[in-house]
């Protein structure tokens, strides 16, 4: 009884929509891993459901080994949510300090802003806040009960280079603190360069779970750009192509699972072509595939 | 800080004590930095006293001194305000924005949250009472004596939770943008046939047949019957506001229930 979070066979409905579906899932303690997925594929519900902001259909949900609808447990959780309005009148420091005195053993409100980046903005009221400042001002909120599991949904969304730098520099003090971290994000770079684990879901399954590599390999996607004078047409018609970008200037790129075949028939069709590159396709690549349903589905990325 | 591995026992809640206290601070501390409703709030009674109440301040009203009676009569005027706008739709939106989101993932009872709102509406309560009597006094010579001040509170204060409640009910049934004017369409005619505007032997026929239907009323009533002007039982007051109270909550709770649904 490790895990700091276990979904056991959890289902979740909202009248005949399934948000969830019989979903198993565990998170070791110390993990950062990533809830990736389209739009409605079930990550805000699966996070609800840890933070006890609701309860499944059918299924057990535990967090911390308890029910996280029990005060007791949430005091261990701490949770940045897509959209705060946070009560005007207050500065920053006083909101924070608020909400630090809501937890058992909460950290200085001084270390809870300097983790978020916001020492500058403490004197300063929430409501005069910049969109990517409010967005740190959650994240402080968020770690200030110095939690066990911390639950961010979409933390990167409308921070800019620098408030993206000073996140992820606090999500690796706080794992180095023993902190168990899942995000869900559309920066699958940043998924790529710091997730332990990647979980992707799609209509409320796991499609994928593993490592960032191991989804990649598993989806087995190359990408192949080049340079040539072929028609959209002509493009269209290389065998073995999943995805195709047309750029400028004759410019191609394609996501593809057998890049052997796609090259030669791409070089015999024209001999001129040039700037050849073939890659490993990119996490996004991987992310697309599994969650396009136009596509078959890579038979090797179902056991999960 | 502690380290990695999970205990299997999870950390003990914190004492609901500190959570309510440094909530209610903070909503003590916003309400008296939003200048844009405390001002209005506090002068607006003091205005109508001073336009109505003054000139007639050395008559009879209801066998009483007019002065004290218009005296209570805006500071009921002032706490029903306070109680629906203050508390009731002000919580109805706060509600609906993500901070009520923030603090339900909190490891804090609802009751802390409540407890603050309401410590919050009793201050202001207290602030805008205070606030006409001195007005009433240095400028009308209108003075309430302190066991007539306190019991004339005491009702007001406590009288003011079916109000709250209906502020509340309004609030989650038309939804936050809507709620202030809703609040006012129901409120305004509302303090106008009461009495509270207007004393009832002034008022139209109509008028003193539908008062005593009304909330705002026997809230009225029971402030008027400290300084000895009614006469009655004051029980059927208090069980008048029981009974309203016990109305607003049940459609607050179903509003609540169908807000939910619909998220």
């Amino acid at each position: 009884m490790n895990d700091v979070v276990c979904f056991e066979g959890v289902s979740q409905r909202f009248g005949p929509v399934a948000a969830l579906s019989d979903l198993d899932l565990e998170l070791k303690a110390g993990q950062l891993s990533a809830l990736l997925g389209p739009n409605g594929a079930g990550k805000t519900t699966a996070i609800d459901l840890m933070l006890g902001l609701s309860q499944p259909t059918s299924g057990t949900v535990r967090v911390l080994g308890a029910d996280p609808r029990k005060p007791s447990t949430r005091s261990g959780i701490g949770a940045m949510l897509q959209d705060i309005n946070v009560p005007a009148g207050l500065s920053v420091r006083e909101l924070v300090g608020l909400y630090a005195a809501l937890y058992p053993q909460p950290m200085t409100v001084g270390k809870a802003l300097s983790l978020a980046g916001l020492t500058e903005q403490a004197r300063q009221r929430v409501s005069g806040l910049s969109g990517g400042q409010k967005r740190r001002l959650s994240f402080a909120l968020a770690v200030v009960g110095q939690p066990r599991l911390l639950l961010l949904d979409e933390p990167t969304a409308a921070m800019d280079v620098q408030g993206r730098a000073a996140f992820w520099q606090g999500i690796a003090e706080l794992r180095e603190a023993g902190c168990t971290v899942l995000l869900t994000t559309h920066m699958l770079e940043e998924v790529d360069r710091a997730a332990d684990r990647v979980i992707v879901l799609n209509k409320g399954k796991v499609v994928a779970d593993g490592t960032p590599n191991s989804v990649r390999e598993r989806v087995g996607l190359s990408r192949v750009r080049f340079v040539s004078t072929l028609s959209a047409a002509q493009l269209h018609a290389l065998p073995g192509a999943e995805t195709l970008d047309i750029g400028q200037a004759g410019q191609a790129s394609f996501s593809t699972r057998t890049p052997e075949t796609l090259v030669r028939a791409a070089l015999s069709a024209a001999p001129e072509l040039s700037n050849l590159e073939v890659t490993r396709a990119s996490l996004e690549d991987a992310f697309l595939s599994l969650t396009n349903d136009q596509l078959p589905a890579p038979a090797a990325a179902v056991s999960a | 800080m502690t380290t990695s591995s999970v205990p299997a026992t999870a950390r003990p809640a914190v004492s609901p004590l500190r959570p309510f206290l440094a909530l209610a601070r903070a909503e003590v501390v916003r309400l008296l930095r939003n200048r844009a409703y405390l001002i209005p709030a506090l002068m607006l009674p003091m205005l109508f006293f001073a336009l109505w109440g003054l000139p007639n301040a050395s008559g009879k009203l209801s066998g009483v001194n007019a002065g004290q009676y218009m005296l209570v009569s805006y500071a009921a005027y002032s706490l029903i305000t306070t109680a629906m706008y203050g508390f009731g739709v002000a919580v109805a939106s706060e509600r609906s924005s993500g901070w009520w989101r923030q603090l339900r993932i909190a490891p804090v009872s609802p009751v802390a949250v409540f407890g603050a709102k309401i410590t919050a509406s009793l201050v202001m309560g207290l602030l805008s009472f205070s606030a006409l009597c001195l007005f009433a006094g240095l400028v009308g010579h209108v003075w309430l004596s302190a066991p007539l001040f306190l019991s004339v509170l005491f009702r007001l204060l406590l009288g003011m939770v079916p109000f709250a409640l209906l502020g509340l009910a309004l609030g989650l049934l038309v939804g936050p943008d809507a709620a202030g004017g809703v609040a006012n369409l129901i409120s305004l005619p509302m303090l106008f046939a009461s009495g509270i505007f207007i004393p009832l032997e002034v008022a139209p026929d109509f008028v003193k047949t539908i008062a005593p239907y009304l909330p705002a009323y026997h809230y009225g009533q029971l402030g008027w019957s400290a300084l000895g002007a009614v006469q009655g039982a004051e029980w059927v007051h208090w069980a008048w506001l029981a009974g309203y109270s016990a109305a607003f909550l049940l459609i607050a709770r179903w509003a609540a229930g169908r807000a939910e649904t619909r998220r």
